[in-house]
């Protein structure tokens, strides 16, 4: 009835193309690192200094040097490479970065993200959110479909402050692959056993068929 | 002769007055200097702005200085962690300010400081919560924000090698914010694991050269947060 962690994953990493540089952000989007297909050179930025990021480490290889953008132990391809903050977020912000992979608390269906604040008295965490929006060439995001209590988190429009205007391109959740499209969500793929009624009544906006002429796109 | 080794690690922070800005290293674990943290904390200064990415974890480090209530506002980009107690509760008491940046204007602020640009405009933030009270202007129809340069009175940071003029070689991503913050702040104390001859280091290794560093504090064997962590988890 819906894809694992482990799956979407999987399937983020598919739709990245041979060459890309990819910012990969904190929490389910680290996953993505172990879920690039075999023979396809993806060169992975870890904004706390690292291009070629490789898997996580096996248990014995862990260096608490070699960390990812989430603090957690990772690897280095051959051809990596490490880097101060400043150059790490030229390359943001700099609009070198391909593509980054972030979580999301909201996605509207302009392409709003919210990710940074739940108000209320949490503490905020920005991170590289803001300037990753600002400084990416495409903007995706993974997220369970709903939140924990089964309220949407993708909806006509955010209810929590925005990290960035009109930047997601595309959507990947437990249930569905989706596209925001203006007032609207375009539905590209969905798990199996999935129908559009059961992801229209977990969606806070009107769903769409997939634009047809852009069917080859994924 | 040059010789920036110092010995005493409480002296080499001595520098650091109350109410002074501090920028300490660090992301996550990699990087941090916790044992000049913890001389800082012996040293006494109070009243401090503290410039660094995350909030501390477990009791050790920035954690403990916090907890010491030695810091009246934290400058940081991602205060928010799993082991972040120190600080959560704090924060939730309003017994500290927070200035929330985003983690490259963070870097860039300091970069600017330490190459005496005094401000610059960037699209990060723009139109967020973040840019509210800030100067906005359009540069090709896309709307920034002025962001105003930071600069430390005393930065500490850690490395892995240097020599006794104070070039700096890092170690894998621990290099993180060493750099910038050397750069940017009045006084560098860096703590390394270890000092080699003049001239053992390659020149065309060197990450931050002597003249962004003034002191330097051998701790060869530095404590590990994960241990420090691993252990309060096994003692609850």
């Amino acid at each position: 009835m819906s894809w694992t962690a482990d799956e979407i994953a999987a399937i983020v990493a598919a739709d990245i193309p041979e060459g890309a540089f990819v910012n990969l952000g904190i929490g389910q989007p680290e996953r993505v690192a172990d879920h690039i297909p075999a023979g396809r050179e993806v060169i992975l930025h870890s904004e706390n200094g690292i291009l070629g990021m490789g898997p996580q480490p096996a248990p014995a290889d862990e260096d608490m040097e070699l960390i990812n953008a989430g603090k957690k132990p990772v690897t280095l391809l051959a051809g990596g490479a490490f880097f101060h903050h400043a150059d790490s977020f030229s390359m943001i912000r700099g609009g070198h970065v391909d593509i980054c992979i972030l979580g999301a608390f909201e996605v509207a269906a302009n392409g709003d993200l919210a990710n940074w604040t739940t108000g209320g008295d949490g503490v905020p965490a920005v991170g590289g959110a803001m300037d990753l929006a600002a400084g990416a060439r495409s903007v995706r995001v993974i997220t369970s479909h709903t939140t924990r209590a089964g309220d949407p988190k993708l909806l006509g429009a955010l209810s929590l402050p925005a990290t960035g205007r009109a930047i997601v391109k595309r959507i990947y959740t437990d249930l569905a692959v989706l596209e925001p499209d203006g007032d609207a969500f375009r539905v590209l793929d969905r798990a199996p056993g999935v129908t559009i009624d059961m992801l229209a009544e977990r969606t806070g906006a009107p769903l769409r068929p997939a634009d047809p002429s852009k069917g080859a796109d994924r | 002769m040059i010789d920036k080794v110092n010995d005493d690690a409480v002296a080499a922070v001595a520098a650091v007055r109350d109410g002074d800005t501090v920028l300490i290293g660090g992301f996550g674990e990699a990087g941090n200097p916790t044992e000049l943290v913890h001389a800082l904390i012996e040293h006494g200064a109070r009243d401090l702005t503290i410039v660094n990415n995350n909030a501390g974890n477990g009791e050790i480090g920035l954690a403990r200085l916090l907890m010491k209530g030695r810091v009246a506002k934290l400058i940081c980009s991602f205060p928010r962690s799993s082991h972040g107690h120190v600080f959560t509760e704090l924060y939730k008491a309003g017994r500290i300010e927070l200035e929330l940046v985003p983690q490259g204007t963070l870097a860039e602020r300091m970069r600017a400081g330490g190459a005496g640009v005094p401000a610059f405009f960037t699209p990060t933030a723009a139109g967020t919560d973040l840019a509210a009270g800030k100067e906005s202007r359009f540069f090709d129809g896309r709307e920034h924000i002025l962001e105003h340069a930071i600069r430390g009175d005393v930065a500490l940071i850690k490395a892995e090698t240097a020599d006794r003029w104070g070039n700096l070689v890092y170690r894998k991503a621990a290099r993180n914010f060493g750099p910038v913050m050397a750069m940017a702040a009045r006084a560098t104390v860096a703590q390394v694991r270890r000092v080699v001859p003049l001239g053992a280091i390659d020149p065309e290794q060197i990450v931050t050269p002597s003249i962004f560093v003034d002191q330097l504090v051998i701790v060869p064997d530095p404590v590990s947060e994960r241990d420090h962590l691993l252990e309060r988890e096994g003692a609850r």
